[in-house]
């Protein structure tokens, strides 16, 4: 009836129509995609390489020379360390927020819901002056931190807070309940329950948070760099011994820890790719 | 009844247990967010807007407020024409390196800063063969606001590709089908139906990537030179300022990055596309 003209419209013009639809697709995405690479390489393809092949100039030898000096290794095994530590808190404090605030109806649960999102929208140097004014020197709570490993992974802890939370959240926010209550009626206790039903399905995301935060802990500059009053050997993290670097010119050095870091990061995404693929595969 | 009522509460746990965990996760919270942020705006504020206004109202601090603007304004440009090039790429186009083109939009999420200022200065400075051709033609990028675009930009590159890719791939390519035959040419069929229906998610993207480039910090540090009254942002202000002594315009500036994050949380969490709980 009222679909009778567009039907009609839709057959008659076919013949004149493909053409033009099939000429265009053909040229326009090709344009694009073409656009789309010249920019990656532009601002991140081209640079990253330029950086891993900085820090091989000289070969295997001078690259290892300038990752094993003292600064930059304890600098890079203090970052891995903190990471780690950041990484494992957040699993555990991220899915305890993540549970709290979809199980346990919280008053304030809106306002805790949108501030969790604060330290992503936050400037990193912000929130390392942030947590300096209240656990440094002049701290009004008595808990000094400052040029101390523990200040840094405080400010990591801040930086990384939303990734566990955020990746968790929407998954329990799914979770069915009939099974969690069928097997309360049968007997299982809140322990059993957690780790037999909830723990199965929320455990990629998790997963997949952690991941992240550890990856953004690795990197983290701005955060640290006040709290840490950059003490080599002491509280320097690896991005702000590669910043030292840069600033007196050792570009070499700056190049190798950065490689480092590269890499790991590297291997952390492609883990949690896999990890993600495994996930799709299995639902 | 009692015992459903018993199978109701048993998931969340028993009421010590709940109490527990909701003291420990909000104590957290508040020890870690809330506080911090709290105490700062205190420390501003504890001497009246006097001082926090001729703090900000200085020029330097003017300055840095108009280079932060004018490089988030063009970081966010280039990253929203591109995102949603590259969203559009990737939700209605198979072709061979796809996968990887998915792989290495995220690669900045990944990347420290000081690694990203290093990476331009390797290809951008004066000391490089491109970097040298640019400097010799009246171009030079790194120590000027180029280098700190591009910057900018390398950051918060993710961010509108990110928001824009799930609801592409939601609505689906009948309707702009559907026009096609009727007619409508690739720009018609962009700016009548894709853009419609994208405008809520490229929204939220646009302002998670504003804040973001507003926010940056470690790489425009090592590509800007910190030159005061030039190339200095807001957030290498409030790091001189505080290095400086100055902790009245250093608080100052961060508290009206505080009042930026702020806001940009609330807008994007009114533009956070909820629909099809996915």
């Amino acid at each position: 009836m009222s679909a009778l003209p567009s039907d009609a419209a839709v057959l008659a013009a076919p013949p004149v129509r493909r053409g033009r639809t099939w000429s265009r697709p053909a040229f326009g995405p090709a344009l694009t995609g073409g656009l789309v690479v010249v920019y990656l390489s532009v601002i991140v393809l081209i640079p990253l390489g330029f950086v891993v092949a900085k820090s091989t100039t000289g070969g295997w030898s001078a690259f290892w020379a300038s990752v094993h000096t003292p600064d930059a290794w304890s600098a890079l095994e203090l970052t891995v360390g903190l990471s780690l530590v950041v990484a494992l808190v957040n699993l555990v404090m991220g899915t305890l927020i993540a549970w709290v605030l979809v199980r346990d109806k919280v008053p304030g649960r809106q306002l805790f819901d949108t501030v969790i999102d604060l330290p992503f929208a936050l400037p990193t140097i912000v929130a390392g002056l942030t947590l300096l004014l209240l656990y440094g020197v002049q701290s009004p709570i008595g808990l000094n931190l400052a040029y101390a490993r523990t200040g840094v992974l405080v400010a990591l802890l801040f930086v990384t807070l939303p990734f566990v939370v955020r990746t968790v959240q929407p998954v329990l926010l799914e979770l069915d309940r009939d099974m969690e209550e069928a097997a309360a009626s049968l007997g299982a206790g809140p322990l059993t329950i957690f780790r037999r039903i909830v723990l199965p399905t929320i455990a990629p995301a998790m997963a997949a948070g952690t991941a992240l935060a550890f990856a953004r802990a690795l990197s983290e500059f701005g955060s640290t760099v006040l709290i840490s009053g950059n003490v080599p050997r002491q509280t320097q993290v690896a991005a702000v011994n590669i910043f030292g670097q840069i600033q007196s010119d050792n570009v070499h050095g700056a190049a190798a820890v950065s490689t480092v870091l590269l890499v790991v990061a590297l291997i952390v995404l492609v883990l949690l790719n896999v990890i993600q693929r495994w996930v799709a595969r299995r639902d | 009844m009692t015992s459903q009522t018993v199978a109701r509460r048993a998931p969340s746990g028993g009421g010590v247990t709940r109490w527990t965990m909701r003291g420990v996760a909000l104590t957290y919270l508040f020890f870690l967010l809330l506080l911090p942020v709290g105490v700062i705006l205190y420390q501003t504020f504890k001497h009246g807007l006097t001082p926090v206004w001729h703090a900000l109202t200085t020029s330097a601090a003017e300055h840095a407020f108009l280079v932060t603007g004018e490089v988030a304004a063009l970081a966010v440009i280039l990253n929203t024409v591109f995102g949603v090039a590259a969203a559009i790429l990737l939700v209605r186009h198979r072709f061979p390196g796809r996968r990887l083109l998915d792989a290495v939009i995220d690669l900045p999420i990944a990347v420290s800063p000081v690694v990203v200022g290093l990476a331009l200065i390797l290809v951008y400075g004066s000391n490089a063969t491109a970097g040298g051709w640019l400097v010799r033609h009246g171009f030079p990028i790194i120590f000027s606001l180029p280098g700190m675009v591009i910057a900018t930009t390398f950051v918060a590159l993710p961010l509108v590709v990110r928001a824009v890719m799930p609801v592409l791939e939601e609505i689906g390519d009948e309707q702009e089908q559907a026009a096609a035959t009727l007619g409508a040419n690739a720009l018609q069929r962009f700016v009548r139906i894709t853009l419609p229906s994208i405008r809520g998610a490229l929204a939220y993207g646009v302002v998670l990537a504003l804040a973001r480039s507003l926010g940056e910090f470690g790489a425009v540090a090592v590509v800007s030179g910190r030159i005061v009254g030039k190339t200095q942002t807001v957030t290498i202000y409030v790091q001189q300022e505080y290095q400086n002594f100055d902790q009245t315009g250093a608080y100052a500036a961060a508290t009206a990055l505080v009042i930026v994050a702020v806001v940009s949380l609330i807008v994007s969490r009114f533009l956070r596309p909820r629909g099809g709980n996915k």
